[in-house]
């Protein structure tokens, strides 16, 4: 017999990433529909990589900025 | 005679290209932010972020012309980045040992620990997340190896596709999938060590 959660589970990063075929995606969204359990694991994964991005963007600093604008070819 | 004719066409020629010259530089200063976010993770410390942006852009503006119009010049200003990190031999950076990182435990792993160590029965997604501080998440990126980080720095902050990170690192796409898949293990892996350390003690 399969075990659902643990295929959802190996299919989750490449759901994810939008890398799954459509037939896979809509097999994976049947189980989830029916699964809390991975459902909520998705979703956590889902806030976590977004988390991520958030938690270590780090402002340029306006010094910076203009160093770069400085490069700028200048206009005749 | 003709003389003045391929003046003027040159002139025409010049004031093009000194235009087309002008977008590509505003073009690359309107990504800045986003190459230095980008920067700033596959580096050390703001520091070395900060030099490698400013001589990226420096051989970015030299090399304008290598620019194809229309593609992604973000991609592009990654790919001279990245290549310079190299060049620079990564001189600040931990390399990690990559022997022993065990990233057996499945992708469910890091929400079955955290869920564990919150009181409520069943809580909601988001109050396991609250297990995970700024600073923990911060240094548990640092801490993975920095083959797996570059991938996983392009594809989960930048946002780079499988293809682009291929291109920007110059390395096969099947290679970005596999560091990917073991650079978000070991993140995760991390990241577990990271949350609350005090209670892991007794829990087994």
């Amino acid at each position: 017999m399969i075990d659902w959660c643990e295929k959802c589970e190996e299919m989750m990063q490449p759901f994810l990433d939008g890398a799954l075929s459509a037939a896979e995606v809509q097999e994976a969204e049947r189980h989830l529909e029916k699964c809390h359990w991975c459902a909520k694991r998705y979703r956590f994964e889902e806030r976590l990589r977004h988390y991520v991005r958030v938690a270590t963007a780090e402002p340029m600093s306006p010094d910076l900025k203009a160093k770069l604008a400085a490069l700028r070819t200048p206009l005749h | 005679m003709s003389e003045s004719a391929p003046t003027a066409a040159d002139t025409r020629r010049l004031a093009e290209e000194a235009r087309a010259r002008v977008r590509f530089e505003e073009e690359a200063l309107e990504l800045s932010d986003q190459v230095y976010r980008v920067a700033r993770r596959l580096v050390g410390s703001r520091e070395e972020a900060e030099d490698l942006v400013q001589q990226a852009y420096e051989r970015a503006f030299r090399s304008w012309r290598q620019f194809t119009p229309g593609t992604n010049m973000r991609a592009w200003l990654l790919r001279i980045l990245t290549n310079l990190n190299i060049d620079r031999g990564r001189r600040q950076q931990r390399s990690p040992q990559t022997t022993s990182i065990d990233t057996e435990a499945g992708d469910y792993f890091l929400y079955n620990k955290l869920e564990s160590q919150v009181p409520d029965e069943n809580p909601d997604e988001d109050r396991v997340l609250e297990r995970l501080s700024q600073d923990s998440i911060v240094d548990a990126l640092a801490e993975v190896p920095h083959d797996f980080r570059d991938v996983l720095v392009l594809v989960d902050i930048g946002e780079f596709s499988y293809a682009d990170a291929a291109q920007i690192l110059d390395i096969p796409m099947g290679t970005v999938m596999s560091r990917l898949h073991r650079g978000r293990r070991i993140l995760k892996k991390n990241l577990a060590d990271e949350a609350v350390p005090s209670l892991d003690g007794g829990a087994t």
